[in-house]
């Protein structure tokens, strides 16, 4: 195929039935098909019968529209949409144990302020911060924190929903909504 | 009413219109065969591999267009299915398997013919279901057939413990399903419609390239109407063969690894390509980045998933083909294409690739031929997998569909016995001709036992080269020939093995005995093996090479004297 994309980090989200054996099925397509998930995030929706996955997929253009149409034809997956556009919020939760002595402790917790985290653990020789926000602010907090000493990192992955009211993913949206996305998915080969 | 859950399972699939089931029992799914006799309406037949189940009723499905039922037992009953499973996945065959369970309480416990059933089959199933409850069978029944023969056909597989099969739920069988995940798109885009029209209007050299959706979709009217209103010429890949008219002026056959030169070529002539139900699979694309690179594509699936895979395409249209097709046949003017069509006369003739030299030794093609003589084209052909089936494709001209019946993507040896037998169990009226290799055949022999049993007439041509032919042939090719492991030192006398099973066993080594042993077979009330030994070192011409171009194939070479 010719690929005019670079590959990059793309996210796709997806509202799926809450049931036995949904994640496999998932990650059994993700593993047979050859597709690589950086992150993967799954959680209740607004409707308790339904999960919402949010995956961070490496891949060009064409990768991610085939991960999209893969995952679209699992019984089990209501519907897809990908999220790699500008106008959407993505966060993630990393939690950081590190190194701590009575002498850097306070600056920690000003590190900590200004990337507006949480101590939520203090002992004697180590400190936990929690901090949330995109990668890139958790990269750089990282990057931060390194010089006193990082023992833990512990991240959940990446949960992302479009901006303003034009509301991507709906539970309550007709069936017929997701042949014509189907369609356009379709019409962008 | 309350049912038991094997009376529930019994009860849907009469429901669904279920006549047959292929199987064989064991201590999991027995309380389902203990229910059996209650249903008479249900005929069971006892293969004698569950592998022979499950191919059996793919190939009753590929004969009827209906899902075709197997079910076995837990554990081994249920891994001896798979490659069956398999097959149909990537065949896009409907199929129900209904696999026995250990008792829930057991599941995880590593209990006697346990296995993880649903997790085995998961990526080689359309959709899969292991039941907890008996309540939920009734559903999960009609989902499963639902699933199994909407959209792209494929597997569905029940898991069901045997405790849900002996307990009680109350029964009544839904109308319809509630799948918010699952709605197949059928119609076709408007607009993408028109764009594939003005495309097939403007085009000086368009090719209709046909694959198996034709026949799932019996849109076998609409192809040849779309082809001989634009007089469009039809390239049909393996599993499209019987999905146009082969003996049609406009039919110009197989493209590929072993397809004709002709239709290989102009696929790379024609300026636009309609492919239709058909997938891009490498066997004949090649090298897919050099494929047809003189063509716009217009590509027609039911799968969206397979849009855009393979192969870069100008307009895709996901739908059903009957409805589609049907659309574009109102948008599209008449045409004659004469310059076109004659260019693919000149093609054919300078490029003549199913023409067989005149030797006397018996060449496989020739065995081939003479059969469709025999039978006029009227019988169904089944295959294996290999050389044979290659010349099957080649050599034998198909009119009608569900005709051609064979293991393309999966490419599974020993699907030509059983697959036969359930192919003679969907069309009890046709003759069925079982066109099997001497490797494939052994694989799965058993179930001529199965067909004696059952009065299962399957005519088998065993095309006996002694070798697993086309295994050999690429060693021939590619590695110097260095035979390693492809001849069969000691294969058994299938004469003797087919009066060891109480049927007729022909044997045939010269031209001459060729004829004769078919009509004789063909008079023969009940299975018959003819064992045709055949030239041993005979190759499949044309071959373009794994992976490779048009550029690159391989045509027949003159005949010398050596091979005459």
């Amino acid at each position: 195929m010719n690929n005019l994309s670079q590959t990059s980090k793309h996210t796709i989200s997806a509202l799926v039935l809450d049931k036995p054996g949904v994640l496999n099925r998932i990650s059994s397509m993700f593993r047979r098909r050859g597709f690589n998930i950086s992150s993967l995030a799954v959680g209740q929706s607004e409707n308790p019968n339904l999960s919402r996955m949010t995956f961070v997929v490496i891949g060009n253009n064409s990768v991610v529209e085939q991960v999209t149409k893969h995952l679209n034809k699992l019984i089990d997956v209501i519907k897809v949409l990908d999220l790699s556009s500008e106008n959407v919020i993505s966060r993630e939760l990393a939690l950081f144990r590190i190194n701590s002595s009575p002498q850097t402790r306070s600056e920690i917790m000003n590190l900590s302020n200004i990337f507006r985290g949480n101590v939520v653990d203090v002992a004697r020789n180590t400190m936990v911060i929690e901090i949330t926000g995109d990668e890139g602010k958790i990269v750089s907090f990282e990057e931060m924190l390194r010089p006193f000493g990082i023992i833990e990192i512990m991240r959940t992955g990446t949960i992302a929903l479009k901006r303003g009211m034009d509301i991507a993913i709906n539970s309550q949206q007709p069936k017929e909504r997701r042949n014509q996305s189907n369609w356009e998915e379709a019409a962008s080969v | 009413m309350k049912l038991t859950g094997s009376q529930m399972v019994c009860e849907s699939l009469i429901q669904e219109g279920v006549d047959v089931i292929f199987g064989l029992p064991g201590g999991a799914i027995l309380p389902l065969y203990q229910t059996l006799p209650e249903y008479p309406a249900l005929r069971h037949i006892l293969v004698r591999h569950e592998q022979g189940a499950a191919h059996a009723a793919d190939g009753y499905a590929r004969a009827t267009g209906k899902p075709g039922v197997a079910w076995a037992t837990s554990g081994p009953g249920a891994t001896n299915l798979v490659t069956g499973i398999a097959t149909a996945q990537m065949d896009s065959v409907p199929l129900i398997l209904i696999t026995g369970q250990v008792p829930r309480a057991a599941i995880g416990s590593d209990a006697f013919q346990e296995t993880d059933t649903t997790g085995i089959t998961l990526p080689i199933t359309k959709h899969n279901y292991l039941v907890m409850n008996a309540s939920d069978i009734p559903r999960v029944m009609k989902e499963a057939f639902h699933i199994a023969s909407t959209g792209r056909p494929g597997p569905v597989l029940i898991d069901l413990p045997k405790d849900v099969l002996q307990e009680s739920a109350e029964f009544k069988y839904p109308k319809t399903v509630n799948l918010p995940g699952y709605k197949p798109a059928t119609g076709g885009h408007p607009s993408q419609i028109t764009k594939a029209s003005t495309l097939i209007n403007q085009s000086s050299k368009p090719v209709i390239l046909a694959g198996h959706g034709i026949i799932i979709s019996n849109a076998f009217n609409e192809l040849k109407t779309l082809a001989e209103k634009a007089q469009i010429p039809v390239i049909t890949t393996l599993l499209g063969i019987s999905s146009f008219p082969e003996n049609h002026v406009l039919s110009v056959g197989m493209p590929g690894m072993h397809g004709v030169a002709y239709a290989s070529l102009a696929l790379e002539e024609a300026d636009l390509l309609i492919a239709v139900g058909m997938r891009f699979d490498d066997r004949i694309t090649g090298k897919p980045s050099a494929f047809a690179t003189n063509s716009k594509k217009i590509h027609i699936d039911i799968d969206p998933s397979e849009i855009g895979k393979n192969v870069k395409v100008e307009v895709p249209i996901v739908g059903d083909l009957k409805i589609v097709l049907g659309k574009i046949n109102t948008k599209i003017k008449d045409n004659t294409h004469k310059q076109w069509l004659s260019q693919i006369d000149e093609l054919k003739s300078n490029h003549p690739s199913l023409d067989i030299r005149d030797t006397k030794k018996l060449l496989p093609q020739y065995v081939i031929k003479e059969l469709w003589k025999a039978t006029k084209g009227e019988s169904v052909i089944v295959t294996g997998v290999g050389q044979h089936q290659m010349w099957a494709a080649q050599h034998y001209q198909y009119t009608e569909p569900r005709t051609w019946i064979t293991s393309g993507g999966s490419g599974a040896m020993g699907f030509e016995v059983p697959g036969a037998m359930g192919a003679q169990v969907g069309a009890p009226s046709k003759v069925v001709w079982s066109i099997a290799g001497d490797g494939g055949f052994q694989m799965t022999m058993g179930e001529i036992a199965t067909m004696v049993e059952n009065n299962i007439p399957v005519k088998f041509a065993i095309i006996n080269n002694g070798n697993l032919g086309m295994v050999r042939q690429w060693q021939e090719f590619f590695y110097k020939k260095d035979y390693v492991a492809t001849i069969y030192k000691n294969n058994p006398d299938f004469t003797k093995l087919a009066e060891a099973f109480h049927i007729l066993g022909i044997r045939v080594t010269r031209k001459d005995q060729v004829k004769p042993a078919i009509l004789e077979a063909m008079d023969y009330p009940g299975p018959v093996i003819v064992d045709f030994i055949v030239e041993e070192e005979e190759n499949v011409y044309p071959m373009i090479p794994a992976g490779q171009t048009v550029n690159d194939m391989v045509e027949e070479p003159r005949p010398t004297k050596a091979n005459l």
